[in-house]
């Protein structure tokens, strides 16, 4: 049975199963040997698969393996991988199997080769992650994970009205380029847009992805958006809304960022601002762009893990992650806040470390294309990425004023699916032909060149002088215990109001109309009362003679009706 | 629990160095710019120290355009939770390994 035509998600659900009637140090090892398999079985298919299977009058592709979906596929494996490790130490049956069974849905949905396919891992994918959230066990999580279900579900709902519009149009469910033309195209964008996070559409992602448990933050950050950013390299290659759309997604999460106080949330603002980059590079569609945002998107999910992993670690020992609860933990903490520096730096994108590596080919692309304001926008973005993201969150959490907390390191689990993630971000950092090699188009990129190694290093480091300086100014704004509105606020206040307003005003007219009835109702009693009181006119009372002249009057009624119309 | 172990940058000498160390990276970085000749893919760039420049100016843009959103849509922290949540006083997550 061991062919390469085995969907490469029957392994995560097969391990789910497996999690589910296992206990303590087996289910450790079997959920991590099934996905190292996994992982290793896609590593040795050659070329491409593509498994067809016949549904009603559809012709289905539930499982297609080529160059584009195979990058995507192997940095799964490896979050994948680095997640449940991470998460090992927890209790929790359910936080394991719905852990498996969400990254076995995101790698479905990256083998879809058709969009029915792709429509049923979308949802698979919102309804085991929220299990996530909820797994946090408190009312204010299980209220986000509600809205966050919503969202997911609706983008869902709008994905299906895409594709059915869409195989309507073109008669064929095959997912390859799309594209906005048709009114289909329009609504399949939207529904990845939702799940890219595009601007106005990214709050259930700063929403739940903070509210939910230390190791599931884990598994959410890495899985969800990749999969919307692989669908967007798929069927939007080249469309230029994209570029735009990328560029304020790249920047305005970073000025949200600085102002949140808790840190996981700050490191959700900064997962959107990495996906605009990616957006961006797919909008710019050209071999090099497309590169540049799959390769980003594979060191993304690395890096991004290993952030949210040392703050998951930190929530862990801890249990506080706001800026103002926590700092100074590098005194018991140490090896936490090194790898945490390393991930820091690798988002940052230095030199020497995975970030660097991939950025520069969007950025390069961008330039070579013409797009100047755009670069200089990207530019400031990455300025950005370095001061929200690669200072703020080690200087808060780690250094800035001393909590007095004194904790411990995590457990050796959390250490080492660290570790692992740390080195990963350093390899292809330094050995940058390793991620190359994998990448979808054949593109030459050197990314080690002294200009670009000096220009980066000068605008990092300037950044982080401008840092130390508005702090020695004390101009840099101070952490503060506080809600920041964003576009939730349209359902979470607006939409409430709304419909508090509405609900007020029926309540209202009902209560006017009951008011209204039972005044009718009590004057016709009245009525009534009134006649048949001693004084009334229904209380006279009458000699039974009357009764005798009305039966009298009746049968000459009666006599001269008979009289008129006599019998045949 | 209180301890009186002298950590690294309890000492104020060694939070001076790292600040010097980044003082001397950043000006010989700026030097740099004057040696070398860096290749120029567009005419911003031809501007002699452009990212030093522009490393500094946006950083410290992103910092003063953040207070300016902070006073725009900064609220109280139980802004929406006192009416969301029927139970105020959320108790500690499960999962914490936090002793009580």
């Amino acid at each position: 049975m061991w062919s390469s035509s085995v969907p490469a998600f029957i392994p995560f659900f097969l391990a789910a199963a497996l999690a589910l009637v296992t206990r303590g140090r087996i289910r450790s090892v079997l959920m991590l040997a099934v996905v190292t398999l996994s992982g290793l079985h896609l590593w040795f298919i050659d070329g491409e698969v593509l498994v067809t299977m016949p549904f009603l009058d559809y012709e289905l592709i539930p499982y297609r393996v080529d160059d584009l979906s195979v990058v995507f596929g192997y940095v799964f494996h490896i979050a994948a991988f680095i997640s449940i490790l991470f998460a090992l130490h927890v209790k929790d049956t359910m936080q394991h199997v719905v852990g498996l069974l969400y990254a076995g849905s995101a790698v479905g949905a990256l083998f879809a080769g058709d969009l029915l396919t792709v429509f049923v891992f979308w949802e698979l994918l919102a309804v085991t992650s929220v299990f996530l959230v909820w797994a946090q066990r408190t009312e204010r999580a299980y209220q986000s994970g509600m809205r966050y279900l919503i969202i997911q579900v609706m983008s869902g709902v709008v994905l299906l009205a895409g594709v059915l519009i869409h195989f309507r149009d073109t008669g064929s469910l095959e997912f390859s380029f799309i594209g906005i033309e048709s009114l289909g195209g329009c609504l399949i964008l939207l529904a990845f847009g939702i799940k890219a996070a595009f601007p106005l559409l990214h709050t259930w992602l700063t929403d739940a992805y903070p509210e939910a448990t230390p190791t599931g933050t884990v598994f959410l950050s890495a899985f969800t958006t990749k999969t919307a950013i692989y669908m967007l390299a798929r069927g939007y290659p080249g469309t230029e809304m994209l570029i735009y759309i990328g560029a304020v997604m790249a920047t305005f999460p970073i000025f949200y960022a600085v102002i949140q106080n808790d840190l996981r949330r700050v490191l959700s603002y900064s997962l959107i601002n990495q996906l605009g980059f990616m957006v961006c590079g797919i909008g710019i569609g050209t071999a090099l762009a497309v590169n540049g945002a799959v390769a980003h998107a594979f060191v993304h999910i690395i890096y991004k893990s290993l952030l949210f992993m040392s703050m998951g670690a930190v929530l862990y020992m801890t249990g506080k992650i706001k800026a103002t609860d926590i700092g100074g933990l590098y005194k018991t903490m140490p090896i936490t806040a090194i790898l945490c520096i390393i991930g820091a730096a690798s988002i940052s994108a230095f030199p020497l470390f995975s970030g660097f590596v991939a950025k520069s080919m969007i950025m390069a692309a961008a330039i070579k294309e013409g797009h100047q304001v755009i670069w200089l926008v990207l530019l400031l973005a990455s300025a950005g990425v370095l001061k929200h993201a690669g200072i703020q969150i080690p200087y808060f959490a780690f250094f800035a004023h001393d909590s007095g907390i004194r904790t411990s390191e995590p457990p050796r689990n959390m250490l080492l699916a660290m570790t692992i993630a740390a080195v990963l971000c350093l390899a292809f950092g330094m050995y940058p032909k390793m991620l190359y090699r994998l990448l979808p188009f054949a593109t030459e990129f050197t990314p080690y060149d002294l200009s670009h190694v000096v220009t980066q290093t000068q605008l990092l480091f300037f950044a982080m002088l401008a840092f130390v300086w508005l702090n020695l100014q004390g101009v840099y704004p101070a952490e503060r215990v506080a809600t920041n509105l964003d576009a939730e606020w349209l359902y979470r206040r607006f939409l409430r109001r709304v419909v508090e307003k509405f609900g007020a005003w029926i309540r209202f007219s009902d209560s006017g109309m009951r008011e209204r009835a039972e005044e009718n109702i009590a004057r016709f009693t009245a009525y009534l009362a009134q006649r048949h009181y001693p004084t009334g006119k229904g209380a006279v009372i009458r000699p039974t003679g009357n009764m005798v002249m009305y039966i009298a009057i009746l049968l000459a009624a009666y006599l001269w009706l008979l009289l008129s119309f006599p019998q045949h | 629990m209180h301890d009186e172990k002298q950590y690294l940058f309890d000492n104020p000498r060694n939070v001076k160095a790292v600040l010097y160390l980044l003082y001397i990276s950043c000006g010989l970085l700026l030097l740099i710019d004057f040696v070398i000749h860096r290749h120029v893919a567009n005419h911003w760039e031809k501007l002699l120290g452009f990212y030093c420049i522009y490393g500094f100016i946006g950083c410290s843009a992103i910092v003063i355009g953040s207070k300016w959103l902070r006073a725009m849509v900064e609220r109280e922290e139980d802004y929406y939770t006192r009416e969301e949540l029927t139970d105020e006083t959320t108790p500690p997550p499960e999962e914490s390994h936090v002793e009580q």
